[in-house]
């Protein structure tokens, strides 16, 4: 049953990274940052039914922590859009060096 | 350490000075720093810098206020309003504390004396006040030493100093940095009684270092006039050549023996093996150091220019006290320089012919001061060969009589030289006031100067029964004594046999000594004899000097005189009932009396016979000398300085000192600019101080920070495929270890 499980959330995870890795809107990167968040949850949920209880604790701190997350993101997100008429992280360099 | 300190306390107790006067031996030092401070602080306010100063200037609108020569005691009475000078604010109270605290630390060491003359201590009295460098096994303590040896040096330092002192309120009076001029001089006679003071080397070199920067102080007093800021320097310079030597026999010592003060290493000294290259290296570095302060060759270059100084300065510093430093450190070291006989010639060589070189420089020199800056270089020479043969009592007599007459002859020569500069300044005339050219018959003008150098002039040149016949002779006895039997005798210096390079040094004793009084002669003759050369118009303004001059040298005049009294030898005693014989050896006979001993290795007298023979010969010499002078120069036929033409051949060699200025300068110094210029300057601090280190370093920061820029794409793509190749590759060395 666990193993099963934990294959689920791993298969759930490497989409939300194979998402981040190739995708330019970052909207869309941070849905499947949201995905991977998911991923982790569900692990924790998956554990927490053969361990104990503290993996539940751990589901609802992450799920208040990307909240906040989504919140800050998406405004960011707002903000460059306002900016730069863009949210494609390919003409977004302010960083380069 | 308690019961450390109680032995301490106990050993101090049963110090027969205990409870004494001695125990205020730190006010001795203390009152001339007082007169530093205070002077220092006074100076301060009105500061006057130098002549060149607005407010002087209205005063003195000739240019020789700054010439050369660097004289500046002028109108000693009063003058007319046209050459008034506005003498600085405080004057008048610096004329009473700068030769004040000086008179009152010669009545305290005079009471010193009293009690150490009447407790006879075998032991040195010493004063610990706090551990100044607690250094795991290395202990030194602030500690003053008050023993035989450094009672003499005191006696001479404060007697000849309030002299000087005294003498430099008049000579100094309207110098518009007097109170500067007084705080320096105090300064340097706190400095040189801590250097007499001090129980142990590290103190001593305090003072020694002390006294170096007074002089330095000193010497450029004057120094809007560049050539006396340079001799300032060139005195500094060449004497911290011989400190790195004292250093470095400092850190041998301690290395090899584990102490520093003068009780610690007298008793461990044999440690180091009699006669053992330690020992010579140890004695040789220290000689090194005697060598700069005390003006020997190779460094006695400095003192000459030191001239450049106010002539009290030449008298006590470059005459009577700071030069015979050396030979109170080979005094005070005695129980080294006896262990190693190798150490102790090559002093006497050194000295010896730094004796005969000095003193044939001197026969040519037109510089009245220049003379005796020679004759000063020559006559240390012979208390280095007085304390290089072992004859440490010799020297240090030497030294005492050499401190009178000296300080005589120079206080007299700035008689001399102020009522010559203030005649010049008179008639408004740029003559060189201490060109001997410029001088002649002076004996109308300056009778009691004449008169008084003239002792001082048959002193030195060793007529008895003046202080200067019985110190030389003593050391040129016991150098004729040491040939016969001594463990000199029997050494080998660079393959010469110890007894042969004696009876040289003797040689070469008795030649300088007939120079000595060749050149003296002839000093005096074109000071004061012969006809005036000065000028006519200037001949109305020539007089002696006020009170405060002609009393200082009164009193160095009877001390010349009565100076050999202080040791007289066996055989003057038995001829003649002139008092206590030997009052000095048997003095000094606690700090010096076993160094003297393990050197003459108990090598009996010569016999009274050769004894009168051999001060027979120095008298003879000394006459003759004189009488050669008189009978082969004719002062009436001297022309006078703007007339005259620079010496040729020979006579123009030793007029210009050898050119070994020049050749130094040739040698020495040029080389060193042109390394300096070339490879120092361009390649080691443009190119790789400058280019490798500081441009370079900054360089290669930069470069690794481009290649660091370059990582950062700005793309946050590429970041989340570094994370994710990061993590793979963390994930798989953990599961595949």
């Amino acid at each position: 049953m666990l193993a099963e499980s934990l294959a689920l959330t791993a298969a759930l995870f490497i989409v939300g990274v194979i998402g981040v890795l190739i995708h330019r809107n970052a909207i869309i990167i941070f849905m499947c940052v949201e995905l991977m968040l998911t991923a982790v949850n569900l692990t924790f949920v998956a554990f927490s039914r053969f361990y104990g209880t503290a993996g539940q604790v751990f589901v609802v701190f992450v799920m208040t922590v990307s909240a906040a997350e989504a919140a800050v993101g998406l405004a960011i997100i707002i903000a460059i859009f306002r900016h730069r008429q863009t949210i494609n992280l390919k003409d977004i360099n302010l960083l380069k060096g | 350490m308690l019961l450390q300190t109680a032995l301490e306390a106990a050993s101090q107790a049963a110090h027969p000075l205990s409870g004494t006067v001695a125990e205020w031996v730190w006010l001795l030092p203390v009152l001339p720093l007082a007169g530093f401070v205070i002077n220092g602080l006074l100076s301060l306010n009105n500061a006057h810098f130098g002549p060149s100063d607005p407010n002087t200037a209205e005063h003195h609108p000739h240019p020789e206020v700054l010439d050369a020569a660097g004289t500046h005691g002028e109108e000693g009475g009063s003058g007319d309003d046209d050459h008034a000078v506005k003498r600085h604010r405080w004057a008048g109270v610096v004329s009473i504390v700068g030769p004040g605290v000086l008179i009152i630390a010669f009545g305290l060491a005079v009471a010193m004396w009293q009690a150490m003359a009447g407790a006879h201590p075998e032991a040195p009295f010493v004063q610990r006040y706090f551990s100044w460098m607690p250094v795991g096994s290395l202990q030194i303590d602030a500690a003053f030493q008050l023993d035989q040896l450094s009672m003499v040096m005191i006696l001479v330092i404060t007697g000849v100093g309030a002299l000087i002192h005294v003498f430099s309120v008049g000579y100094m009076r309207d110098d518009p940095g007097y109170p500067r001029y007084f705080s320096y001089l105090n300064l340097f006679v706190f400095f040189m009684l801590v250097l007499v003071l001090g129980a142990n080397y590290p103190v001593l070199f305090v003072g020694w270092e002390g006294v170096g920067l007074c002089s330095y102080l000193l010497i450029g007093f004057w120094f809007n006039d560049k050539a006396n800021a340079d001799a300032g320097k060139k005195a500094f310079i060449v004497n911290r050549i011989g400190d790195f030597g004292l250093l470095v026999a400092m850190f041998m010592l301690f290395a090899n023996i584990g102490v520093l003060d003068f009780i610690g290493v007298n008793a461990k000294a044999v440690e180091l093996g009699a006669g053992s290259a330690l020992v010579t290296a140890i004695c040789l570095f220290m000689f090194l150091g005697c060598t700069g302060k005390s003006a020997q060759i190779p460094l006695y270059i400095w003192l000459p220019d030191a001239m450049a100084g106010p002539t009290p300065v030449s008298a006590l510093i470059h005459a009577a006290t700071m030069v015979t430093a050396g030979v109170y450190l080979i005094a005070r070291s005695a129980a080294l320089f006896s262990l190693s006989p190798v150490a102790s010639l090559t002093v006497a060589v050194v000295g010896a012919v730094t004796a005969i070189f000095a003193a044939t420089i001197g026969l040519k020199q037109w510089d009245i001061k220049k003379v005796l800056a020679y004759s000063t270089i020559s006559q240390l020479g012979y208390m280095f060969v007085g304390v290089g043969v072992g004859a440490y009592v010799s020297g240090m007599f030497h030294l005492v009589t050499h401190a009178f007459f000296k300080a005589l002859l120079f206080l007299g020569s700035g008689s001399v030289i102020h009522a010559m500069h203030a005649a010049y300044h008179r008639t408004h005339s740029h003559e060189d006031a201490q060109d001997m050219r410029n001088m002649g018959g002076l004996k109308r003008f300056l009778p009691l100067t004449c008169g008084l150098m003239w002792i001082a002039t048959l002193a030195i040149s060793g007529i008895p029964p003046l202080s200067g016949f019985f110190s030389k002779d003593e050391i040129l006895g016991t150098v004729f004594a040491r040939a016969h039997g001594s463990t000199l005798a029997t050494a080998s210096w660079l393959g010469v046999p110890g007894g042969t390079l004696l009876y040289i040094i003797y040689g070469i004793g008795l030649a300088a000594a007939f120079l000595t009084a060749v050149y003296m002669t002839r000093m005096m003759l074109y000071t004061f004899h012969g006809p005036t050369r000065t000028g006519t118009e200037e001949e109305n303004y020539l007089h002696e000097p006020s009170w405060t001059m002609t009393g200082p040298l009164v009193v160095l005049g009877i001390l010349t005189v009565a100076g050999g009294w202080l040791n007289l030898p066996e055989l003057v005693t038995d001829l003649i009932p002139l008092g206590p014989r030997e009052v000095l050896g048997h003095f000094l006979d606690p700090v010096v009396g076993s160094a003297t001993a393990r050197i003459t290795a108990g090598a009996s007298h010569v016999p009274a016979a050769t004894e009168e023979a051999l001060i027979l010969t120095a008298v003879v010499i000394a006459v003759s000398g004189i009488l050669f002078a008189v009978w082969r120069l004719k002062p009436a036929k001297v022309p006078r300085k703007r007339d005259a033409v620079p010496e040729t051949g020979l006579e123009g060699l030793v007029a210009n000192k050898y050119y070994v200025d020049e050749e130094i300068d040739r040698f020495i110094v040029e080389p060193t600019y042109k390394v300096s210029r070339t490879f120092l300057w361009r390649i080691v601090d443009n190119g790789i101080i400058d280019g490798l280190f500081v441009n370079g370093s900054a360089a290669l920061a930069r470069a690794f920070g481009w290649i660091g820029s370059r990582l950062q794409t700005g793309n946050t793509g590429e970041y989340a495929w570094a994370i994710v190749v990061g993590v793979l590759i963390l994930l798989g060395a953990f599961t595949l270890r």
